[in-house]
């Protein structure tokens, strides 16, 4: 089933931790195996933001010999960071398999990413200037618990509970996805991808690359090409009702930008609420009505219908 | 039901009880549906364990803290009562409140609801001073629901009596499956409306998304705007005057009647031209039709 959510403050800044916290504990029911945030900060040019895996959870609780082969990951990791001419301004270990970096690089970050990425087990689940994404097994109290998201201060964030069906219940299978390379994107999704597999095969032939099996990371692959040749988010949004088979309501968010799209059925849900100075949406109202308990008025989009918002 | 007092039921196992009520008389015999009648059944227009309630008699409960559970429980202990008014205050968008309600009622929403809102229901009046979400009054027998904003997708699925009327707009599939009841929309309706629809009617002031009336058997689709496409073996029909007197009183009657009248609606029914549907076999015909 999953649920998804996502909220953008216009012209303004707020906890978009905590809002989005409440609005996924309130979509609990829809998906219980992991939750995943991608929040937007202040965005700080020079600097990057890189959220990192180094391990599954479940590797960390049963692998043997599991903390020094992470151990020896990061010291590869940081390694290569510095080979890519990347300084490492700090460092924080959330998790034993999770951690954040703050990272001072000049240029582009797409062959560091790769370079990074080429070490056995590491996975960078995003690298931006504004752009934070957590993802782990649990509810959205715990996770946002675990990586203190409850003092995030941003402009927006979108995300989800999943309820895995085709793919396992692992952290590299929950979203939110960034959409590798592209700094700053992500996509959280609610559906089934028909086409997946053609699709898949279409964007390895282009050069992209997947870490999973989950047909969710495609639409950020998509996006991601669409956006690198120049599309823009609404455009890339309207196509992909075309050229992407199934039934799905997903969100795009970008470092100003928060989109929406619903397939062609409109057979998955998501209820918006529009103010001028708030956008917010979910999978239930109930989500919703988490952040605003005031009486409000909300409507659900139509069949192909193509949202962006800027921040 | 000769002879069978409220007592003798009330004793029964829910099962016995509704093959006694002549409720449950369908039996699936091969690829035919036969229903049976007992001629020699009593009228009986309330269910014996409905509750005996007092429309003056009113309650106002505050659900901010409770469960969907908690408040259908409280309002059936309330309806044991004798309460016959109820107005349920923050629902904050839960799901599933006020289902299976098989009583007279005065049910009261102060906000809005989620999913499956009302569903199941023969016999109450409900007014949610809100919005509703997916699948509001599914099911629904009779009674009369009433929403003052907007409402999710598949708005009066499978409806087979009463009278449902949303105020603003609604989302995909309104009506999908209804069987009877007459659904009312103020605003637009998404795509696949009326879909696989086999009787009842339905009322959309505004615009109508595409595909519809998809595979209607029967009923009538009224638009009052655009009509993005119909869908398969849907055809337009002349607007007569019977349907014009009947839409200006059911619109009158929710005070939505469009300043211009209704001479501008578009009528629409089942072209009848799906390959099979003149090869069912007569029983299973007749319960279409």
């Amino acid at each position: 089933m999953c649920g998804i959510a996502g909220l953008i403050h216009r012209g303004g800044r707020s906890n978009v931790g905590m809002e989005m916290t409440s609005m996924l504990q309130a979509l609990k029911h829809r998906g219980p195996d992991s939750t995943g945030f991608a929040v937007y900060g202040p965005p700080n040019p020079g600097d990057y933001v890189m959220r990192i895996k180094v391990a599954e959870r479940d590797d960390v609780d049963r692998g043997h010999g599991i903390l020094d082969r992470i151990a020896g990951r990061i010291t590869e990791l940081e390694s290569r960071l510095e080979h890519s001419n990347a300084r490492i301004k700090t460092k924080e270990t959330v998790t034993p398999y999770a951690l954040r970096y703050v990272i001072n690089h000049e240029g582009e970050t797409e062959a560091m990413a790769k370079y990074v990425e080429e070490i056995e087990g590491v996975e960078i689940l995003s690298l931006g200037n504004g752009l934070e994404l957590i993802k782990d097994l649990g509810d959205a109290g715990e996770v946002a618990n675990t990586y203190n998201l409850d003092e995030f201060d941003g402009t927006h964030a979108i995300g989800h509970t999943r309820m895995a069906t085709e793919s396992d219940v692992d952290i590299r299978s929950a979203h939110p996805y960034w959409a590798f390379p592209y700094n700053d994107v992500s996509v959280v999704h609610n559906g089934q991808i028909t086409n997946y597999w053609i699709m898949r095969r279409q964007m390895e032939q282009k050069g992209h690359r997947f870490m999973s099996n989950c047909d969710s990371e495609l639409l950020a692959v998509y996006t991601a090409h669409n956006l690198t040749n120049g599309v823009t988010l609404e455009d890339s949004l309207r196509s992909s009702i075309d050229e992407i088979d199934g039934v799905f309501t997903y969100l795009v968010a970008t470092r100003d930008q928060l989109g929406m799209a619903k397939d062609t059925m409109a057979a998955k849900p998501l209820v918006l609420y529009e103010s001028d100075s708030l956008i917010a949406m979910a999978s239930e109202e109930v989500a919703i009505r988490a952040i605003l308990p005031e009486e409000i008025d909300t409507y659900d989009p139509y069949d192909e219908e193509v949202r962006v918002w800027q921040a | 039901m000769a002879g069978m007092s409220d007592v003798d039921l009330q004793a029964m196992s829910q099962e016995e009880r509704a093959k006694t009520l002549g409720m449950t008389t369908e039996q699936l015999t091969g690829r035919s549906l036969f229903v049976e009648f007992d001629a020699d059944a009593e009228e009986r227009f309330t269910y014996p364990w409905a509750a005996d309630v007092d429309y003056n008699k009113r309650f106002e409960l505050d659900t901010d803290e409770l469960s969907s559970t908690q408040v259908n429980a409280k309002m059936r202990a309330l309806m044991e009562e004798g309460y016959g008014t109820i107005v349920i205050k923050n629902p904050r968008g839960k799901h599933g409140l006020g289902v299976g309600i098989l009583s007279r009622l005065n049910l009261i929403y102060e906000g809005s609801l989620g999913y499956f809102a009302v569903g199941l229901i023969d016999g109450p009046n409900v007014r949610i001073n809100g919005r509703v979400g997916w699948s509001c009054a599914e099911n629904m027998m009779a009674g009369t629901v009433i929403i003052e904003k907007n409402a999710g997708s598949t708005f009066g699925a499978a409806i087979r009596g009463g009278d449902l009327v949303c105020r603003g707009s609604v989302g995909s599939r309104t009506g999908i499956d209804m069987k009877g009841g007459t659904i009312i929309v103020g605003g637009d309706t998404g795509a696949l409306s009326g879909f696989m629809m086999q009787r009842g009617r339905m009322i959309v002031c505004g615009n109508a998304g595409k595909n519809l009336g998809d595979s209607m058997y029967d009923g009538n689709i009224f638009i009052g705007g655009e009509i993005k496409s119909l869908g398969v073996d849907a055809v337009t029909a002349e607007l007569t005057d019977i349907d014009k007197s009947w839409l200006r009183r059911k619109l009158s009657l929710y005070e939505m009647l469009p300043e211009k009248g209704v001479d501008h609606f578009t009528k629409v029914v089942a072209g009848k031209q799906l390959w099979n549907y003149d090869n069912l076999e007569p029983s299973e015909k007749k319960i279409i039709l």
